[in-house]
């Protein structure tokens, strides 16, 4: 079955079982290393400054495109963990309704405990990245 | 004194985090602070919190008395000639920042230069940028090399007869290099130029005599130092101090107000406005007394090794460039900032820290010299003398097995 074709709460059900697995936190990063590693190449010409989010010790690019109602995301960043946390967020969130989107509180971070871990005073930008998520949603409603 | 011994005074160093020891090595951004210093903080904040100079009741008289003899505490630590050279601030930058309004008051006209060297932390970089903004004067970069070192070779062509004042850290917060400051002042007086010493780090890692470097003015913060956060010192030469107005006005420096006309107190008092840090500025005695007791032998000895640990580990590692290469024995602190080749630096660190080792990393507040090595971020791993070599090998462990897992 497609990550599509399930809810956005099954997919972020299926992600918070992954990292149940691990209990260390270190393996938790392992494991995000390894997604960082798979994330889908962002083309480099689209690494421009009104795609860069600020606030990040790691520069993020994040970008969208609406196709049939549904908006798809594609991030890069130069810091693997931080690509990691990326690949997360499109899994959940890329191919989804701009409703959909916004109708989500974003709490499955937190219940893996990547938000109290990458909090924005840890300079990650994780909070940015969401904001920016939203936004766009907000923008094609 | 060994370095069981002194870790004991230090309740922060037994933490764990993630359930492993910490091994806490952003020394240069905040040391941890030790029993003496809390216990007189804790002390002063509970059975003497009263304002300073003014009341005539008991406490109050305690609590200025307090105050008042850390100012001879740090004036003799730092040699200065007089306790009237000796302000409190609230940190290395605030005193940058009285010295930039203030000398820039009374010294600075349009088409003076200022010299900054390009290692130097924000705070001793953009205070002048708006004090060349607000006099019309002209700001001027002392360049590094390499290897991290001051191009002094420069200085006979920077330094003109325009150039009222130079900039420049002790030792850089970035690169851990001592600078020949003692030099620089001696060149930077014969053309008639003054010099702002930034002790952030160089307080902490080498004895201070500012007759002997001869500077102008020496500033650091007190909780790089064992002290209360919160804390700082600006030592000035009294015969600048005298003719610089003062930065702030309100509170303890005036001398009597009319609305005719205010006049201020006589030094230090006058750059002093508004209620002092009561509680914390006293810490600088207990702080400093700690300090000047680690020149002991054994403890210095040991700190040499760990350092000589450390910096080998990293230069006999090729996929690392350690920023800040020393020339010498004794021209490196225990500050190693550094790149891994394919790894971020925000990775490392994160990973780092899963590992119990705290570490900085980023910018450092030095854009300008990130710049300088073409990098956005920089890994910093800065020891204290009460970091001990089995730390150092967890470290260089640790790093090995956070590459191992990045690259």
């Amino acid at each position: 079955m497609k990550e599509t074709e399930k809810t956005l709460k099954e997919v972020q059900e299926e992600i918070v079982d992954d990292f149940s697995m691990y209990e260390e936190w270190l393996d938790k990063y392992e494991y995000l290393i390894e997604l960082g590693k798979d994330l889908s190449p962002y083309p480099e010409e689209a690494k421009t400054d009104d795609r860069l989010i600020r606030g990040c010790q790691s520069r993020v690019w994040l970008d969208w495109r609406m196709e049939e109602g549904r908006l798809f995301f594609s991030a890069d960043s130069d810091a693997i963990i931080t690509k990691g946390i990326i690949s997360l967020l499109i899994r959940v969130y890329s191919g989804r309704t701009p409703e959909e989107i916004l109708g989500d509180d974003f709490s499955f971070l937190n219940r893996i405990g990547l938000k109290e871990n990458l909090s924005p005073t840890r300079a990650n930008g994780l909070v940015s990245m969401i904001q920016t998520v939203r936004k766009a949603a907000e923008s094609n409603l | 004194m060994t370095v069981e011994e002194l870790r004991k005074q230090f309740p922060g160093l037994s933490g764990t985090v993630y359930g492993k020891p910490l091994v806490y090595l952003d020394n240069a951004a905040t040391i941890q602070r030790p029993a003496c210093v809390i216990d007189k903080w804790t002390d002063l904040s509970v059975h003497h919190n009263a304002n300073l100079h003014r009341a005539v009741h008991k406490i109050a008289a305690e609590a200025t008395e307090e105050y008042e003899s850390a100012r001879d505490a740090v004036r003799a630590f730092l040699n200065a000639g007089s306790r009237e050279e000796i302000v409190f601030t609230s940190g290395a930058t605030a005193s940058i920042n009285l010295v930039a309004f203030s000398f820039g008051e009374a010294f600075i006209r349009p088409g003076d230069e200022i010299v900054v060297s390009e290692s130097e932390h924000h705070s001793n970089i953009v205070p002048w940028q708006m004090m060349c903004e607000r006099k019309g004067a002209v700001l001027k970069v002392l360049p590094v090399d390499d290897e991290g070192h001051l191009r002094t070779d420069l200085l006979e062509d920077l330094v003109t007869d325009r150039t009222r004042l130079l900039c420049v850290a002790q030792i850089s917060n970035v690169l851990g290099i001592v600078n020949p400051v003692k030099e620089i002042v001696s060149f930077c007086h014969s053309k008639g130029c003054a010099v702002l010493v930034d002790g952030a780090q160089g307080v902490v890692h080498t004895g201070v005599d500012v007759q002997d470097l001869g500077c102008d003015f020496y500033v650091f913060s007190g909780h790089k130092v064992y002290a209360a956060p919160g804390t700082g010192v600006l030592y000035g030469r009294r015969e600048l101090l005298e003719q610089m107005p003062p930065y702030m006005g309100g509170g303890e420096m005036i001398d009597t107000v009319k609305f005719t006309g205010t006049t201020y107190a006589p030094l230090p008092g006058k750059f002093e406005a508004g209620t002092q840090n009561m509680a914390g500025t006293p810490t600088l005695k207990p702080a400093l007394e700690l300090a000047e007791s680690l020149r002991d032998r054994e403890l210095t000895e040991y700190g040499n090794k760990v350092r000589d640990y450390v910096l080998n580990a990293l230069l006999s590692d090729d996929r690392i460039r350690l920023y800040g290469v020393p020339r010498g024995t004794f021209d490196k602190i225990p500050l190693f900032s550094f790149s891994v080749k394919g790894a971020h630096h925000e990775d490392l660190a994160l990973l780092l820290d899963k590992m119990g080792v705290a570490v900085r990393s980023g910018q450092m507040c030095a854009e300008p010299l990130m710049d300088r090595f073409g990098v956005t971020g920089m890994l910093r791993a800065s020891f204290a003398p009460y970091n001990t070599l089995e730390e150092a090998e967890y470290f260089v462990k640790s790093l090995n097995r956070a590459i191992s897992m990045l690259v």
